[in-house]
C-alpha cells in the first residue's frame, strides 16, 4: 500500500508580527537530521526551532537502510522501537555475477545486542515517528518556512524566513543546516564540496507488488536482465521494493525518468508486470564534502556536509551519526558549560567520520563502475575467481556496509582491554538485569565501572553493573576490572584499570572541552 | 621480519616459465590479459603479506612508464 501523506499545519509564525526574541538555535531543514537534532537537543534541555520549506515528509522512500547504530540513535530519541517493528530486519546479503550466486554474507550480530544489524525502512516513515516524537516534546516546527538570507554575526545569526504569509527575520545563536545535498544554507555561505564526482547513474525505482521474496539484499554484477550492468533489490515494508539499475553515463536521464522506459526494465529483473511504479529518481554517484562542517554560528550536518555514492548505507546513517557528535557539545555550549572551541572537535570527529565513508563509497564504485581497461580487467578477475576460490569473494564489493567508524582520540587507555571498546568507539550493547547497557548510557557523561566501586566524580553518573558473562567479554577481556568513561553519544572517552576522581575529572574536561 | 625474495627462488625456473606460455596457448590477448590479472590475484593471495605485496608491486611498478609524460 502507497504511504497515505497528510500535510503538517501551516501556522503563521510569531514572526511576521513582529521581533521574535533571539532563538538559541535554529535549524534548517525537517528531514531525518533536521527532526534527530532537534529532538536530541531538547533531550539535552535545549529548544531548537525547526524550520522546513516544505510541510510534508520525504516524498519517496530515499533512505531505507537504517544501520544498528542509528537504530541505537533512534532509540535514544524514542522512535527505535517503532522504527524496528515497522521496518524489515535482515541481515543476508547475496552478490550474484551474471546468473550465478558468488558471494554471500550474513549481518548476524553477536546476540546480546538490543539493535539489529539493519533494518528497511522508508525515509518517510521514520520521517513521520521523529515528527511525533517531536510534536510530543512541544518542538517549533515550522512548515513552509523556507530560508531565503542568513547574515552571519560575530555571536548569532539572523536568518531571512519566507512564509506564505510574508517574510520574517529570525535570530539565533546558532543555525544547524540540515537542509540536504543542495543545501541552499550552504550556497548563501558560498561554500561548496570538494571532492570527486563518477561519471555514473543509477536510476532507483520503487515498486509495489505482492511478493514472497526473502528478506535480503540482493546485489548483481553483468546480469542479464540489465544487459551487462549492476542492480540491486531491496525489500521494505508494505510489499514495497527497491530496486537500483545502472545507467552508464552515457545514458539521457529525462529519457531514462520515463515510465514507458522504466517499466520494461523493471519486468526483466521481477519477471512479470504485475507491479507498480511508486517512486522513481535518477541520481548521480558522487563522493564529496565541505571541507570544514563548522562555519561560525553556522553548522552543518547530514548531506549538506557530505555526500557518498550509495550501495554502503553511509548517507542517512552518517547523518544520524553527526546528530550523535553534535548534540551534546551544542547543548553544552549554549548552555554555557562548554567553551564554543569545543565544538571543532564535532568537525574534526565528523570529517573524519565522512572521511571513512567517502573511502569505502569511492571504492565500492570503483568496483561496481570500473574504468574500462584495467580497472575493468581487475574487477572482472574478481568476479570470475569468486565463484571458484573463496580468497575472492570478500573482494567482491557491492558496498561496504556501514558500521560506525573508531574516533582517534588522544585519552587515557589501557593496553589489553578489548580493542572494540577502546577510546572513540561506540560502547558496545549488552543485557542488563534490567534493559540494555546503551539505554543505561543515554543522556549524560557515565563512569562504567566494572569489577569495582566507581569513583564519585562531579558531572557523571555512575554505573556499576553486576558483571555479566557479556560484560566481561566485551568490555573486560582477560582483566579483572575497568573503569570506562562514556560520552552522551555513547562514545568511550577514556579508561583505565583505575583511576582517582581527579583523573576521571581531568579526562570529562578534557572531552567537554573538544581536548581529546 | 617481511622481505620480497628477489633472488633465484623457483627451482628449474625454465619449466616454470614454459608453464605460464602454456597456460596462455590457444588464448586471445584478450583472454589472456584476463588470465594475468586473475593470476596476480591468486599469487597475492597466497603471498598475503601487505608489505611484501607492497615491495612487489613497487619493484613491478619501476621502469613501467616508458614514455614520460610531458612536464
Amino acid at each position: 500500500m502507497p504511504y497515505d501523506y497528510k500535510p503538517f499545519d501551516y501556522v503563521p509564525p510569531p514572526g511576521l508580527r513582529g521581533p521574535e526574541p533571539r532563538q538559541r538555535v535554529a535549524i534548517v531543514g525537517a528531514g531525518p537530521i533536521g527532526l534527530a537534532m532537534a529532538i536530541e537537543l531538547a533531550n539535552h534541555g535545549v529548544a531548537a526551532v525547526v524550520l522546513d520549506d516544505n510541510n510534508v515528509v520525504s516524498v519517496g522512500s530515499r533512505a531505507i537502510c537504517w544501520s544498528k547504530r542509528a537504530l541505537e540513535i533512534l532509540d535514544r530519541l524514542g522512535v527505535g522501537a517503532a522504527c524496528v517493528q515497522k521496518g524489515v530486519t535482515w541481515k543476508v546479503g547475496r552478490t550474484f555475477h551474471r546468473e550465478a550466486e558468488v558471494f554471500n554474507f550474513d549481518l548476524l550480530p553477536e546476540d546480546g545486542h538490543k539493535m539489529p544489524a539493519f533494518v528497511n525502512l522508508q525515509q518517510y516513515w521514520v520521517e513521520e515517528y521523529l515528527v511525533e516524537r517531536a510534536q510530543a516534546l512541544g518542538i517549533d516546527l515550522r512548515w513552509k518556512n523556507r530560508v531565503v538570507g542568513l547574515a552571519q554575526h560575530p555571536d548569532h545569526a539572523v536568518l531571512t524566513v519566507e512564509t506564505p504569509d510574508g517574510t520574517y527575520a529570525l535570530e539565533a545563536d546558532w543555525v544547524v543546516a540540515c537542509d540536504g545535498s543542495r543545501s541552499p544554507v550552504r550556497g548563501m555561505l558560498g561554500l561548496d564540496f570538494e571532492g570527486e564526482l563518477f561519471e555514473e547513474r543509477f536510476l532507483i525505482a520503487d515498486i509495489e507488488m505482492e511478493a514472497d521474496f526473502p528478506s535480503e539484499r540482493r546485489f548483481w554484477f553483468e546480469p542479464a536482465f540489465h544487459n551487462g550492468q549492476s542492480a540491486l533489490l531491496h525489500k521494505q515494508p508494505d510489499n514495497i521494493y527497491r530496486i537500483d539499475l545502472q545507467l552508464g553515463w552515457t545514458t539521457d536521464p529525462e529519457v531514462e525518468k520515463q515510465p514507458e522506459r522504466i517499466i520494461p526494465r523493471i519486468e526483466r529483473v521481477v519477471g512479470h508486470r504485475d507491479f507498480k511504479l511508486d517512486w522513481t529518481s535518477i541520481y548521480t554517484f558522487q563522493c564529496r564534502r565541505l571541507r570544514h562542517f563548522v562555519h561560525d554560528r553556522v553548522i552543518f550536518a547530514g548531506d549538506s556536509a557530505h555526500l557518498v555514492s550509495p550501495f554502503g548505507a553511509r548517507g542517512g546513517n552518517s547523518g544520524l551519526q553527526d546528530v550523535d557528535a553534535l548534540g551534546w557539545r551544542l547543548a553544552a555550549v549554549v548552555r554555557g558549560e562548554a567553551p564554543v572551541a569545543a565544538l571543532a572537535a564535532y568537525d574534526r570527529e565528523r570529517c573524519f567520520g565522512a572521511d571513512e565513508n567517502l573511502l569505502n563509497s569511492s571504492r565500492s564504485t570503483r568496483f561496481m563502475s570500473p574504468a574500462e581497461g584495467v580497472e575493468r580487467l581487475f574487477r572482472d578477475a574478481v568476479l570470475h575467481l569468486a565463484g571458484r576460490a573463496d580468497f575472492a569473494r570478500p573482494m567482491v564489493n557491492s558496498g561496504r556496509l556501514s558500521v560506525p567508524c573508531i574516533y582517534p582520540l588522544h585519552a587515557p587507555d589501557v593496553a589489553g582491554l578489548p580493542d572494540k571498546a577502546r577510546p572513540g568507539a561506540v560502547a558496545p550493547d549488552a543485557p542488563l538485569e534490567d534493559g540494555w547497557l546503551l539505554e543505561a548510557l543515554a543522556g549524560g557523561f557515565t563512569v562504567l565501572a566494572l569489577g569495582q566501586e566507581a569513583p564519585e566524580v562531579p558531572g557523571t553518573r555512575a554505573l556499576s553493573p553486576a558483571l555479566t558473562e557479556t560484560l566481561r567479554k566485551r568490555y573486560l577481556g582477560g582483566a579483572e576490572k575497568a573503569l570506562y568513561l562514556i560520552r552522551p553519544d555513547q562514545v568511550v572517552a577514556a579508561r583505565w584499570t583505575g583511576a582517582t576522581p581527579e583523573e576521571v575529572a581531568e579526562a570529562l574536561a578534557a572531552a567537554r572541552e573538544g581536548r581529546t | 621480519m617481511s622481505h620480497l625474495i628477489t633472488t633465484p627462488n623457483i627451482a628449474d625456473a625454465d619449466t616454470f616459465y614454459a608453464s605460464l606460455l602454456a597456460a596462455h596457448r590457444g588464448l586471445t590477448e584478450a583472454e589472456s590479459h584476463a588470465l594475468n590479472a586473475r593470476l596476480v590475484l591468486v599469487l597475492a593471495n597466497h603471498i598475503g603479506d601487505r608489505k611484501v605485496l607492497e615491495l612487489a608491486l613497487a619493484l613491478a611498478r619501476d621502469g613501467a612508464q616508458t614514455v614520460q609524460p610531458a612536464g
